[in-house]
């Protein structure tokens, strides 16, 4: 019972102290913009993991929930409506749950490739709306706002980034708990069946649209609330968040994070999110090497990190995990060799193509060399090789010994 | 008094393209009755089921059941009016547990329809309901098991369980004991005397063994018409039957 709910006691106290310890603005920011993910990419899950429905516009629900939160901000600055702040994100759930009911009737009608497309067209749609209603969307430079309003129920001013990333894990943990409840429901249930196997779940009596339907629409919900808390962040909302990328990193963050697991999408708005702000700061290949990761997930671990910790589990409870570490720790070595000869070759490549002297020496893990000089091409091609030819007779090893270990386990049956 | 018949085809067709499969069945299923379909491979035997069921629609004709004409209906109105089926491969929720592919089965029959505000764990009633299931099926110990671990004989006693869990009174089995062993058969044919007791049962079935030890009535379609509807001993003796089907198979 305790082990039951231990996580919901931990994750709030974890939320407390955190902005206690990195208390930097970037951190504090960082921290935030975590958070908002982890309850964008839960939404997405109910979708995707839940439902079997793989949706490449999701982010069109997060977008309206935020430009309603804006424009509700803007009304309670200008004394038109009164909405305390802390109640601001639930205008952009219902934002969110109102336009998923809107457009997601038709696209639920089927699942598969049908739906993946028709999400898409819903994107391009709401891209055009974009520039055809310039008042709404604020053009290219989007709607800004000031978050601290005069009404507040708690009487936080919400004009230092702290008291928002309080405001930010609060509605993570109500939003998480939520939707954790909502995969205990008949719903929630009744998706996965829909999931599994819609040829059937009709002769269980269950119209397998409105399934989707109810499903799509709570997931808009969610997501609503998630846009409505980044616009409280940033007070400003614009076309980017609405687009076609921002419904392509939700997707990404959710599948490394693992979709047939609930906290899947938790790990991976963390991970995708720490790298993504942290590597756009270091180099100009971030996003190739998010990109790498995605591709290595799904080749190599279709069920994500969650996948990857789910299947040590029986490994850990029988005490064998440290049969299997030092393997683990000469594949990470190869690979971090194989990796450190690609990351120099990427480097120099994007020196040489985007810098604005490609002839003046670049800077590498503090060593200065020249990008068109041959010793870094041939160093970065003799490491790839040289991990590559490490890491399969270790990759091997991996396989024989996870072989003994399924042995043992069952003999210990 | 119309109400004796449970399920009444009447002249039903389907073509798919030009080629018809279905060619004028009718058939009238007596409530309380366990009515066997045989018929050669090809026959249409699982398209009668598909048209019943309302998973094809119909060219011609009409489908009745208690008296309310279902054609043109989804498969889940025809399931909510009492009409439930199996299938002829194996069609479960894969990556579910038994326990929740049961608990799915019961959901709309007890009520609950799209709720997002029952918490499963706390439907004593519900959660009661599927495990007095699984254990009628024999199969409580396996019962947290995801079902696409379980073996074939178990998949196929779900898959009737599933079928059946709604409480729906005109069942429809499509080849219920088809792969298994003697044993798993006789355990099978139990299992479907059980749950169809008070009910109506229509069952398509290769084992002749079976259909007799079942069957009150049986239906011999062949080439999408049927040309006999019997008791057991007059279809045995039927000789239009016997040349289209049962002799062969009767000699082994």
């Amino acid at each position: 019972m305790v082990k039951r709910y231990s996580v919901w006691i931990a994750a709030p106290v974890l939320l407390i102290v955190l902005p206690q310890i990195f208390d930097s603005g970037f951190a504090i920011t960082m921290m935030s913009e975590m958070c908002i993910a982890i309850i964008f990419a839960l939404s997405y899950n109910m979708l995707l993991g839940q439902g079997g429905m793989l949706s490449f516009g999701h982010a069109v629900f997060y977008g309206f929930g935020g430009f309603i939160s804006i424009h509700a901000i803007n009304l309670v600055t200008d004394d038109i409506i009164v909405i305390p702040l802390e109640l601001i994100p639930l205008v952009g759930g219902i934002a969110g749950f109102f336009f998923a009911i809107l457009l997601g009737y038709i696209s639920t009608k089927k699942a598969g490739t049908t739906f993946a497309l028709i999400s898409l067209g819903l994107v391009e749609l709401v891209v055009a709306c974009v520039l055809l209603f310039p008042s709404f969307f604020g053009g290219e430079e989007g709607v800004s706002g000031d978050r601290m309003l005069d009404y507040s129920i708690t009487g936080i001013g919400f004009g230092k980034g702290v008291e928002v990333f309080y405001l930010i894990a609060f509605w993570l943990m109500v939003a998480t708990a939520l939707m954790y409840l909502q995969t205990q429901t008949p719903l929630g249930r009744m998706a996965n069946a829909v999931r599994d196997n819609p040829e059937r779940t009709p002769f269980v009596g269950y119209n397998i649209h409105l399934v989707r339907f109810f499903q799509f629409a709570l997931s808009g919900f969610f997501a609503g609330i998630a846009g409505g808390l980044l616009a409280i962040n940033y007070e400003i909302v614009n076309s980017e968040m609405i687009g076609a990328l921002a419904s392509g990193h939700v997707l990404l963050m959710t599948y490394i994070g693992g979709v047939g697991h609930f906290f899947g999408p938790i790990l991976g708005a963390v991970l995708y999110t720490f790298l993504h702000l942290t590597l756009v700061n270091i180099t100009m290949a971030g996003q190739l090497y998010l990109g790498v990761l995605f591709i290595i997930i799904i080749l190599w671990a279709p069920n994500g990190m969650a996948g990857i910790l789910m299947v040590h589990q029986p490994v850990w409870r029988a005490g064998l995990f440290k049969e299997l570490l030092p393997t683990y720790l000469m594949a990470l070595g190869a690979g971090l060799v194989t990796f450190f000869g690609a990351l120099i070759l990427v480097e120099v490549n994007y020196h040489l193509s985007l810098s604005i002297e490609p002839d003046k020496p670049m800077q590498l893990f503090g060593v200065e060399f020249l990008a068109n000089s041959w010793p870094p091409w041939l160093f970065s091609i003799a490491l790839m090789a040289a991990g590559y030819f490490m890491l399969r007779p270790i990759i091997r090893k991996i396989g024989l010994k996870w072989d003994e270990l399924t042995q043992v386990m069952q003999g210990g049956k | 008094m119309t109400n004796k018949i449970a399920l009444n085809l009447v002249d039903v067709e389907k073509r798919f393209g030009e080629t018809e499969i279905i060619r004028g069945v009718n058939l009238a299923v007596k409530r309380g009755e366990r009515h066997a379909v045989i018929g050669p491979n090809g026959a249409g035997k699982s398209t009668v089921f598909n048209l019943i069921s309302g998973y094809y629609p119909l060219t011609g004709g009409k489908i009745e059941l208690n008296s309310q004409e279902i054609n043109g209906l989804e498969p889940f109105q025809i399931n909510r009016l009492g009409l439930c089926r199996s299938f002829q491969v194996t069609n479960l929720f894969a990556k579910m547990s038994v326990f929740e592919n049961v608990r799915c089965a019961l959901l709309w029959s007890e009520g609950y329809k799209y709720s997002f505000w029952h918490l499963m764990v706390r439907q004593k009633k519900l959660n009661k309901k599927a495990e007095e299931i699984i254990e009628q099926l024999n199969m409580s110990h396996r019962s947290k098991i995801p079902v696409g671990e379980l073996s074939y004989a178990e998949q196929r006693t779900l898959e009737i369980g599933i079928t059946v869990a709604g409480g729906a009174d005109v069942i429809l089995l499509d080849e219920p004991t088809a792969g298994m062993s003697k044993s798993e058969t006789e355990q099978a044919v139990e299992l479907m005397k059980f749950v169809s007791e008070g009910k109506t049962l229509i069952v398509v079935e290769h084992d002749m063994g079976v259909v007799f030890d079942l069957a009150d009535r049986i239906s011999v379609l062949v080439y999408g018409k049927i040309i006999a509807t019997d008791t057991p001993d007059n279809i045995r003796n039927n000789k239009a039957v016997q040349e289209a089907y049962l002799g062969e198979e009767e000699e082994v």
